[in-house]
């Protein structure tokens, strides 16, 4: 319901861990009309440039903490509030070169009351200075 | 039979200028008291961030803002997680203590109603009515389409309310249920978003003119429907025309309305929904609680119109006072 919104595409920059490019950052929205545990996030699906990025090299941050998908299952006492900005992290060395990309993003969430899980997807090109 | 039908709004309604962060919670509520939507119902866990941990502060704030606003709190819209943890659902006594905390909750914000998510377990409302009364909140649960009043899940629900007491269990329908012709802005979205003209056309007038649906999905995809074409008809497939007498059949149990609306027209009505026939009926029935605005047009809008939700609940608000006054 709020899909053309869940990438803020101003946002996408290289993270560097001394002096050294080691991925990529932007920040998400969640595409729901309400904020969710983030147990009930389930593993987002993230392409860039047309590849898809393996889950063991993203991280979730929210409120203040960052997390594997793993750690995500069990944690329903951490809340993605509807009014969020959380970042996705993907761990690649070098992050993404100077130019256009494309990132291309899917949530998954675990909503009870529907007898199947919605997606919500967004995708933007941006650029990185 | 003498009635008297309070309206207000659901602040879900404003759900895409708090998304974007034009309007924070208290400005969303002195927005509601202005247009007269004078009844405040809430979805703590999209406006409330923090919930259920919310602080005394936070508790003292809203009601300063009721009384500075000239606001009632109605309504509180709880959801079950019943699917929180990825490997098992949540145990029955989980279940119960997740609506507890909505009872405390309500009555912290001094709603009389929990407006119960459906997918709530019969058994749990009957587990938890006694826990309501004791908090003077009653549990009512969401007719929502799909689901009409017969639908057994429905029944069962009622069955609780017959059972517990109707003075903790009741329920809210919501006046989708009564989609007399399908949104215009959900077939025109399909449109935009590459449904074929020719097929839309067969839906639309298939659901206008209360054709039977059996089969609708199958035979779009046969004539060669896109995805779009297909999500269409499953949207035909699951909104109900119900006739608005049933809200005069089943008054006994209802302790507040969802008014959920698509589209306020320029004429200053409803473009699916059959009001006028709504608001007769409640009256008839003596309905004595509050319509609560609901609106649900602006995820087919948004992407290429601009969404003003405060112009549509008002419109919605002067069209159901012109109904309620009108003899």
């Amino acid at each position: 319901m709020f899909d053309k919104y869940l990438i803020d595409a101003t946002s996408v920059r290289n993270i560097t861990t001394d002096g050294v490019v080691n991925g990529f950052e932007f920040a998400v929205r969640i595409g729901y009309y309400r904020g969710l545990a983030i147990s009930m996030v389930e593993p987002f699906d993230v392409v860039v440039d047309g590849v898809a990025i393996d889950g063991s090299e993203i991280r979730f941050t929210v409120a203040g903490q960052t997390f594997t998908y793993e750690e995500m299952e069990t944690r329903a006492d951490v809340r993605w509030e509807m009014v969020d900005d959380a970042i996705i992290t993907v761990l690649r060395p070098g992050g993404l070169a100077p130019g256009e990309h494309t990132i291309d993003l899917t949530e998954h969430l675990r909503v009870s009351y529907l007898p199947f899980i919605p997606a919500h997807h967004d995708n933007k090109v941006v650029t990185v200075g | 039979m003498s009635h008297d039908i309070k309206t207000g709004a659901s602040l879900y309604s404003f759900q895409e200028e708090y998304f974007l962060r034009k309007l924070g919670l208290e400005e969303i509520v002195a927005t509601a008291g202005r247009i007269g939507a004078l009844g405040i119902e809430t979805l703590a866990e999209q406006m409330m961030p923090g919930f259920p941990a919310l602080s005394d502060e936070f508790y003292a704030d809203w009601h300063r803002w009721m009384k500075k606003y000239g606001t009632t709190p109605t309504a509180h819209d709880m959801f079950l997680d019943t699917k929180r943890f990825k490997d098992r659902l949540l145990t029955h006594d989980e279940m119960v203590e997740s609506v507890q905390r909505d009872i405390i909750h309500a009555e912290k914000l001094g709603a009389q109603i929990i407006r119960v998510i459906v997918n709530t377990p019969p058994e749990v409302i009957e587990a938890s009515a006694p826990f309501a009364r004791e908090y003077g909140v009653v549990l009512a649960v969401e007719v929502h389409a799909p689901w009409s009043f017969e639908h057994p899940w429905i029944q069962e629900h009622i069955a609780v309310a017959d059972r517990a007491g109707l003075d903790a269990v009741g329920i809210i329908p919501d006046m989708g249920i009564f989609t007399r012709k399908l949104p215009r802005v959900v077939w025109n979205r399909s449109l935009r978003d590459g449904a074929t003209p020719a097929l839309v056309e067969q839906i639309v007038s298939a659901y206008d003119s209360k054709a039977d649906l059996t089969g609708l999905e199958e035979s779009i995809a046969a004539q060669g429907g896109n995805g779009v074409d297909g999500g269409l008809a499953w949207q035909a497939t699951h909104t109900i025309d119900l006739d608005p007498s049933e809200l005069i059949t089943w008054a006994k149990y209802i302790v507040h309305i969802h008014g959920k609306f698509y589209e306020m027209t320029d004429e200053g009505v409803e473009y699916s929904i059959p009001y006028d026939e709504i608001v007769r009926a409640l009256k008839t029935a003596g309905y004595t609680g509050y319509i609560s605005s609901e609106y649900e047009g602006n995820r087919h809008i948004q992407d290429v119109f601009p969404v003003d939700s405060v112009e549509q609940v008002s419109r919605q608000q002067q069209m159901l006072r012109r109904l309620i006054d009108s003899e």
